[in-house]
């Protein structure tokens, strides 16, 4: 197939952020905790994150006037596509240590691969991005694939 | 909790219904900072995004799904391996059914895989998903 993405966009693939260090904050995990409706009482007391916290935790913060029209910040790692309408896709996570508040993660994202493929509706792009997250020393906490669809 | 020995393949996980409401998606988007309006500006998401109404994210549905998991296990399992995807949107005022089941039991290295779903009212899975957990035996 491959219509919509061109050699150009292609040469993205492989492509990486520089890394960003975050400080895994008690009140953020019993927030989510609090918003997600989760039952276990180490979560709502933010002695612990949920699995699913971290997939919220790296997204980037960046001044209200550079948010675009859709609400969303530029987004990073996007070679120039047709489609511009953003859903989320699925997302793949292996686990290597659980989530404590008071922990500085390093999360580095990499753009791991384009794809076309045709909808019900028409065509859609997905585009995986691997998000590693690392302990300040190095060990791994968890890796993400995550998948972004345009339509 | 669950009780590694009495666990077989087949045995279903308990079920859970989430209906998410404008203050809890406004509590969600805010809590992991995700300013897309599909999930609070009805307007825009109806007139520019034609969307029916408001969206419930993706991630979102991805954590309900994750908790049919850790909440079966509580402290007697670790997550190690989870996925979901989102194959058809879901929209403020639905309530959607999470639940599973085991597909897979070791005995001998306590691994168990399951399979995870996520469905709207009419029965329709929104988002499939599985999971790995090893239990402490």
């Amino acid at each position: 197939m491959n219509n919509l993405v061109t050699d150009e966009a292609l040469s993205w693939i492989g492509k990486s952020d520089p890394p960003v260090e975050i400080e895994v904050n008690r009140s953020d995990i019993i927030k989510y905790s609090v918003s997600t409706e989760q039952v276990l009482i180490k979560y709502l007391k933010g002695d612990e994150a949920p699995p699913m916290f971290i997939a919220g935790l790296s997204r980037e913060i960046v001044p209200l006037q550079d948010l675009g029209v859709d609400g969303l910040p530029p987004a990073s790692l996007l070679p120039d596509l047709p489609l511009k309408r953003v859903m989320a896709g699925g997302v793949r996570f292996e686990f290597h240590k659980k989530v404590k508040p008071n922990e500085v993660l390093v999360f580095e994202k990499k753009l791991s691969d384009i794809t076309e493929k045709q909808g019900k509706t028409g065509p859609l792009i997905f585009i995986t991005y691997l998000i590693t997250c690392k302990t300040k020393s190095g060990e791994m906490v968890l890796e993400q694939f995550q998948t972004r669809i345009l339509r | 909790m669950v009780n590694f020995r009495e666990i077989a393949a087949g045995q279903a996980l308990p079920e859970r219904e989430f209906t998410a409401t404008n203050v809890s998606l406004f509590c969600y988007n805010a809590a992991i900072w995700n300013p897309h309006r599909i999930h609070y500006d009805e307007t825009y998401t109806t007139e520019v995004e034609k969307h029916p109404k408001i969206v419930i994210d993706g991630p979102l549905q991805g954590d309900w799904l994750s908790q049919i998991v850790v909440n079966w296990v509580g402290e007697e399992a670790e997550l190690l391996k989870f996925d979901y995807s989102n194959r058809r949107a879901s929209y403020l005022g639905e309530t959607l059914k999470s639940g599973g089941k085991v597909l897979k039991v070791d005995q001998k290295t306590g691994l168990v895989e399951v399979e995870l779903f996520l469905k709207n009212e009419d029965g329709e899975i929104t988002s499939p998903g599985s999971a790995t957990v090893r239990f402490n035996i």
